[in-house]
C-alpha cells in the first residue's frame, strides 16, 4: 500500500460519499478536489456546479477560483449569479453542497464570518458567501474541516450557516454523522484513533458504538488524486 | 447614449467623494483598472458595494478610499485573507471601515431588485443565523402562503462600474463568459461606466452573451487589459500567480504602500 497524507485521506473519504449522477454545489479547495476526484474514480456522471454560474463544469485541472475560465469553457450552461442562487439553488435543483468553515458546533452549525466579537474581531474571516443559502437550499450538506479544538467548538463565535441538513462531516481524523441530532464519530481514519478525535474536539465527542475504521485510499484513488493535483 | 471617454475622464466625470460605488465582476471581468483610477484620483469616503471584494477592493480600502463596505465574501479566492480589509476592520487602518454584510444569495437578490426598480429582493435565507443583526434584512410574510421570508434592501448605487470584452463605436456593450451581476449592476445604478478590451466596428453575436444597449450606459472607456489580474474570456487568462503573490505584498502596510505607489499611483494613463 502506498503512503498517503491526512489531506489525501480526507479528499478520498469525501469523494466516496458522492454518487454517480448527483448534482453537487462545489466550493474551492478540498471540496473541489473531492468532487473532481469522484468524477474520475467512481462517479463520472456527477454534475459539478460552481457558484460563479457554471453548471456541469468538467475541469481538467483543479481551479484556483470558483470562476476560472476553464469552468465556463467546459460547462453545460453558464448562468448569471442571481439565476444561480435563485433558479438553481433556491429552486431546489442541487442534491449536495460542500461547505467548509472556521468553526463547527455539535449540531453542524457553521461559522465562516468572524473569530471573536463581530464589532472588534480577533480574526475577520472572509464571510458567508454562498454558504448560508447552500446550507438550507441543498438536500444534503457535506462538511470538510480539519479537526482541532479551535475549530470544533462548544459555542460558535458567529452563526453563519445552520446545520439542519449536515449529513456528514469529513475530517483529517475521521467521519462524523448526526445521530439523534448530535454529530457522532462513526469512522476513524486508519492513521488516527478515537482518542485523537476526542482530543481534537472542543465538546465531549459522542462516539458511535459501531464506530468503524475507514478504508485507506486505494491505489486507483491516490493515482487519480495526484494526477488531478499535478495537472 | 454612452459617451466614449478615457478612463480618467469617465471617473472624473461620474464618481464623486462620498458616492455609493459598485465595481462588480464575479471572478471574471473584474474592473481592476477602474479601481486603480479611483485611487489615483484620490476618491474618499466611498461606500463600496461588491459581492466578492477581492484584490481591487483590498487596494481601495488600503489606500483609504472607503468608509463602508457592502459585501458577501471578502477573501482572496483560493489563497486566503484580504490583509488590507482585515487591517481596516481589525485595526481601523488606514481609516475605520463600516461593514454591511450579506450572503451571496442576498446580494444577488438585492442587485436584481435594484435593476427592477423594486425596494427589496426576497430570499429564503438568513433565518436563524447571526447575519440579520449586522445587515439590512427584515422578515416579510408571503401574502399568499404565510411563509416567512427575508427581504433584502435593493442596491441602488450612485455609480456602477463593470468591465466587458467589447463595445461598438456607438457605445453598445457586449460581454460573455461568466456574467456575474454586471448587467444588474449597470441597470441598478444611477450612473454607469463600462471599461472594455476593445472598440469594434460591429458586435458579433456570441453564445450566452449579454448586450447592454448604449442608452443604459453613461460612459465607455477602452482599457485593454483592464481586468488584470482577473481575466477577460477570449482575451487573456486569470493571473493566478499574482493572486498568490498578493498575499505577501498586502500583508505588510509598508510593502503594500510601496507596491501601490510603484504600480498604481505613478502609472501615467491615457
Amino acid at each position: 500500500m502506498t503512503a498517503y497524507t491526512a489531506d489525501e485521506m480526507m479528499a478520498v473519504a469525501a469523494a466516496r460519499r458522492l454518487q454517480d449522477g448527483m448534482v453537487c454545489f462545489v466550493g474551492i479547495g478540498l471540496p473541489s478536489t473531492a468532487a473532481n476526484l469522484a468524477r474520475r474514480v467512481h462517479a463520472p456522471g456527477c454534475v459539478l456546479v460552481y457558484e460563479s454560474g457554471t453548471i456541469g463544469a468538467k475541469p481538467h485541472r483543479l481551479p484556483l477560483s470558483i470562476g476560472d475560465g476553464e469552468l465556463a469553457e467546459t460547462a453545460d450552461a453558464v448562468v448569471s449569479v442571481p439565476e444561480m442562487f435563485g433558479y438553481w439553488l433556491q429552486g431546489g435543483r442541487i442534491d449536495v453542497g460542500f461547505l467548509g468553515a472556521a468553526q463547527i458546533d455539535r449540531f453542524g452549525n457553521l461559522n465562516s464570518t468572524v473569530i471573536g466579537d463581530y464589532d472588534s474581531p480577533k480574526v475577520r474571516l472572509p464571510g458567508g458567501g454562498g454558504a448560508p443559502e447552500i446550507a438550507t437550499g441543498v438536500r444534503d450538506v457535506f462538511v470538510l474541516l480539519r479537526q482541532a479544538p479551535r475549530a470544533f467548538v462548544e459555542r460558535l463565535d458567529f452563526l453563519t450557516s445552520v446545520g439542519d441538513r449536515v449529513r456528514v462531516v469529513v475530517t483529517d481524523l475521521g467521519v462524523l454523522e448526526p445521530r439523534d441530532g448530535e454529530l457522532t464519530l462513526t469512522f476513524v481514519h486508519p492513521s488516527a484513533s478515537v482518542e485523537q478525535a476526542r482530543e481534537a474536539t472542543g465538546w465531549t465527542l459522542r462516539v458511535a458504538d459501531d464506530v468503524q475504521v475507514s478504508d485507506p485510499p486505494t491505489t486507483r484513488e491516490l493515482l487519480a488524486l495526484r494526477a488531478l493535483e499535478a495537472a | 447614449m454612452a459617451e466614449l471617454l478615457t478612463l480618467a475622464e469617465a471617473v472624473s466625470k461620474h464618481v464623486r467623494d462620498g458616492d455609493v460605488v459598485a465595481l462588480e465582476g464575479f471572478t471574471h471581468l473584474i474592473p481592476n483598472a477602474a479601481g486603480h483610477e479611483l485611487i489615483r484620483q484620490g476618491r474618499r469616503e466611498l461606500t463600496l458595494v461588491r459581492m466578492t471584494p477581492d484584490l481591487v477592493y483590498d487596494q481601495l480600502i488600503g489606500m483609504g478610499c472607503a468608509r463602508k463596505l457592502v459585501f458577501s465574501w471578502g477573501g482572496n479566492p483560493g489563497v486566503g485573507s484580504l490583509h488590507r480589509l482585515r487591517d481596516a476592520v481589525e485595526h481601523d487602518w488606514p481609516v475605520p471601515l463600516e461593514l454591511e454584510e450579506h450572503s451571496h444569495a442576498g446580494m444577488a437578490a438585492a442587485w436584481a431588485a435594484g435593476a427592477a426598480n423594486l425596494p427589496f429582493g426576497i430570499v429564503r435565507g438568513y433565518s436563524r443565523t447571526d447575519l440579520p443583526r449586522h445587515t439590512r434584512v427584515r422578515r416579510v410574510t408571503c401574502p399568499f402562503t404565510g411563509e416567512e421570508l427575508a427581504a433584502v434592501a435593493a442596491h441602488r448605487p450612485d455609480v456602477g462600474i463593470v468591465h466587458a470584452q467589447q463595445a461598438d463605436g456607438a457605445g453598445n456593450v457586449q460581454l460573455w463568459g461568466i456574467a456575474g451581476v454586471q448587467k444588474e449592476t449597470v441597470l441598478a445604478s444611477a450612473r454607469s461606466i463600462v471599461t472594455v478590451e476593445e472598440i469594434v466596428d460591429v458586435l458579433e453575436p456570441r453564445p450566452g452573451a449579454i448586450v447592454l444597449p448604449s442608452w443604459v450606459v453613461d460612459a465607455v472607456a477602452c482599457v485593454p487589459g483592464g481586468a488584470r489580474p482577473s481575466y477577460a474570456h477570449g482575451y487573456y487568462e486569470r493571473d493566478n500567480d499574482f493572486y498568490v503573490a498578493w498575499d505577501a505584498i498586502s500583508r505588510d502596510r509598508d510593502t503594500f504602500t510601496e507596491w501601490m505607489r510603484e504600480h498604481v499611483l505613478e502609472v501615467v494613463t491615457a
